[in-house]
């Protein structure tokens, strides 16, 4: 059972990350194939599990004080593009281009 | 001669005593690093901060301290303030650490003197650290006395350069660091065996502490729900003192876990008819070299033979963990590596279009096939269509893995007794034959349990193979006894007295002034 072409776009638009070439789309087949095994085991009854920690309680909500900061040099020191205090970034609310608009391998699949 | 017995405890009690400063080790270090290059281990080399932090041990009030002018190195996946932190990747190159991660400040400020960062594979993703950025890292073995007697050089000019084997992974820089003796201990990082399968491969103690001991505030996160800072050092009274160092709860992660511990001396065990021995039987796994085989079987004869109880076990959903993983790992690195964007730290692309095919372009040019391909997998795995079919699946039957080990460990059994790895080390040509995804399924079958458990777990160096390459026995404990886990595993590297590496180039920097000590003890 194939990875449909449109669920390869959605990926790498979740992602921002490209499968680049076959290899990298055969990469993902594996390890889907791979993972399958799991639904040989009965997991009936059985609650996920989110941490190994989870009978100590130890995620705890602390105070709302500000114990450390003062540090925007330090943070800005390695942006590469900033003006004054503020990160710099391209246009924001521009979409990636559709698959039929961009240079991609996946439309050759 | 101390430089070759390298203990810890022996270089403490030389520099307390003051028959050497923390400069002059300092610099011993720093030379051999620069003779052992070839290694590939280190990717930064602090030379300058590491210096002027041996100089100011030197005051005499740190000279209490717990590792006080220990040289050590830190994997480059922990932050290190002024210094480099690359992951081995293109995205952090440049990235110069703001801050020191909690465990490297600890060491610091125990007197600890920082030489540098160490090699791995991108972002610890992997078994052989051969896939990162700055090139693989070589088994200090592949140049040992040992290894060489045992193989059979297929043409004079070539025996070199194409034998030599892998230091396994992740941690590999780090172990192969403390294997030919540059450092004193290193830190390591373990998800999924990435401090002990390398520890076994290159012959050195290497300790998964239980998950929430200690601190991974700095460590740059790979599954936040497996990770934890890993130890590597010579021998396990090294091993126990840097834990010791490292162990507290500490604000800034919200994981580690509020009781105190407090910092005692391993016990010399000389009775083990109280303990009991587990030997699991889904550890004999398919590729289970017939030499490891029979090393772990006389393992568990020794503690017969001592009056301990041995007994087989089951941990049955054992062949399901690394799918297990699979599933968790590339959902939880899904998320953790979305922080990569360029916009702050690290690569950024030049692509000025829009913020998203900026961080597109950005990611693209920064994260390597392995990387990018667990992004998407993970992404994958965690679409609304395939949550609960694999997400929560796999979540379900981490419980299941979880469960095995405290149904053991109720029945009464103590410490369990494993492999560590399949095999003894490949050579390098040989590993790389197979993709970085199968390697790791293949290569931490043995380790990856534990981490899911969250329990502690060590490699001990236990005998050379045939081929005259490290092999190491596990022992996996119960959550937060590591001092049970640490005593037993002392009392096997006791019995098995793992023979010393023999490297030409530590031959060449031995010296007078360090005289080996038979009955040293740290403080």
């Amino acid at each position: 059972q194939k990875v449909s072409v449109e669920v390869l776009e959605h990926l790498e638009h979740l992602a921002l990350v490209d499968f680049r070439d076959s290899e990298g789309v055969e990469r993902l087949q594996k390890a889907i194939q791979f993972a399958d095994q799991l639904h040989q085991v009965n997991t009936d009854g059985v609650e996920p599990m989110d941490s190994v920690l989870e009978d100590r309680w130890c995620l705890y909500l602390r105070e709302d004080d500000v114990t450390e900061g003062n540090c925007t040099k330090e943070l800005l020191e390695n942006a590469r593009e900033k003006v004054e205090e503020y990160f710099v970034a391209p246009p924001g609310n521009i979409p990636l281009p559709k698959l039929e608009e961009r240079k991609t391998f996946l439309q050759g699949s | 001669a101390a430089l070759k017995d390298g203990l810890r405890s022996q270089v403490s009690a030389a520099l307390k005593e003051g028959r050497v400063t923390p400069t002059e080790l300092c610099q011993r270090c720093l030379a051999l690093i620069k003779s052992t290059k070839f290694l590939n281990a280190y990717i930064t080399v602090a030379e300058e901060t590491a210096l002027k932090q041996a100089e100011e041990s030197e005051e005499r009030y740190k000279r209490g301290m717990l590792v006080y002018g220990i040289p050590i190195a830190v994997k480059d996946k922990k932050n290190a303030a002024g210094i480099e932190t690359t992951c081995a990747s293109n995205m952090l190159k440049g990235y110069i650490s703001p801050y020191n991660a909690t465990v490297v400040q600890k060491l610091l400020d125990h007197g600890a003197v920082l030489l540098g960062k160490t090699n791995l594979d991108e972002f610890a993703m992997g078994s052989g650290s051969t896939d990162g950025v700055f090139g693989p890292v070589r088994n200090p073995w592949s140049y040992s006395k040992q290894y060489k007697e045992k193989s059979v050089p297929k043409c004079h000019s070539e025996d070199e350069e194409s034998n030599w084997v892998i230091t396994g992974g992740s941690s590999g820089g780090s172990a192969a660091a403390v294997s030919s003796f540059t450092c004193f201990a290193a830190l390591g990082s373990d998800t999924g065996g990435s401090t002990r399968n390398p520890a076994a491969h290159c012959g050195v103690v290497g300790l998964k502490p239980t998950y929430g001991l200690i601190s991974r505030h700095g460590l740059i996160p790979l599954v936040n729900s497996m990770d934890v800072p890993g130890i590597l050092t010579r021998c396990v009274d090294d091993a126990a003192v840097l834990l010791g160092s490292l162990k507290k709860h500490d604000p800034k992660d919200s994981t580690t876990i509020q009781d105190d511990f407090k910092k005692k001396k391993l016990p010399n065990l000389t009775d083990v008819s109280k303990l009991s021995i587990g030997i699991p039987k889904e550890y004999h796994a398919p590729g289970l070299s017939s030499e490891i085989l029979a090393l772990w079987s006389k393992a568990a004869d020794l503690f017969r033979n001592a009056g301990a109880k041995v007994v087989e076990v089951s941990l049955p959903h054992t062949p399901y963990s690394i799918v297990c993983y699979h599933v968790l790992c590339t959902a939880e690195v899904a998320s953790n590596m979305a922080r990569f964007d360029g916009l702050e730290y690290g690569h950024r692309s030049d692509t000025k279009d829009s913020t998203e095919s900026m961080y597109a372009a950005t990611r693209r040019e920064g994260f390597n096939d392995v990387v990018r391909g667990r992004i998407l997998s993970g992404n994958y795995f965690l679409l609304k269509q395939n949550y609960e079919k694999y997400f929560v699946k796999a979540q379900k039957v981490r419980r299941l893995i979880a469960n095995d080990f405290v149904k053991v460990f109720r029945s009464g059994v103590d410490i369990l007794l494993t492999p560590t790895t399949l095999s003894d080390a490949a050579p390098y040509t040989e590993f790389i034959q197979e993709d970085n995804r199968t390697r790791s399924a293949q290569d931490d079958i043995l380790t990856q349990a534990a981490n899911m458990a969250g329990l502690p777990a060590i490699n001990v160096p236990t005998a050379l193979s045939e081929r005259g390459l490290p092999v190491g026995l596990q022992f996996i404990g119960r959550s937060f006894q590591e001092k049970q886990l640490l005593t037993v595993a002392k009392w096997f590297e006791k019995q098995v007295q793992f023979p010393v590496i023999q490297l030409e180039e530590v031959k060449r920097h031995d010296n007078a002034v360090f005289q080996h000590q038979k009955s040293a003890s740290f403080s």
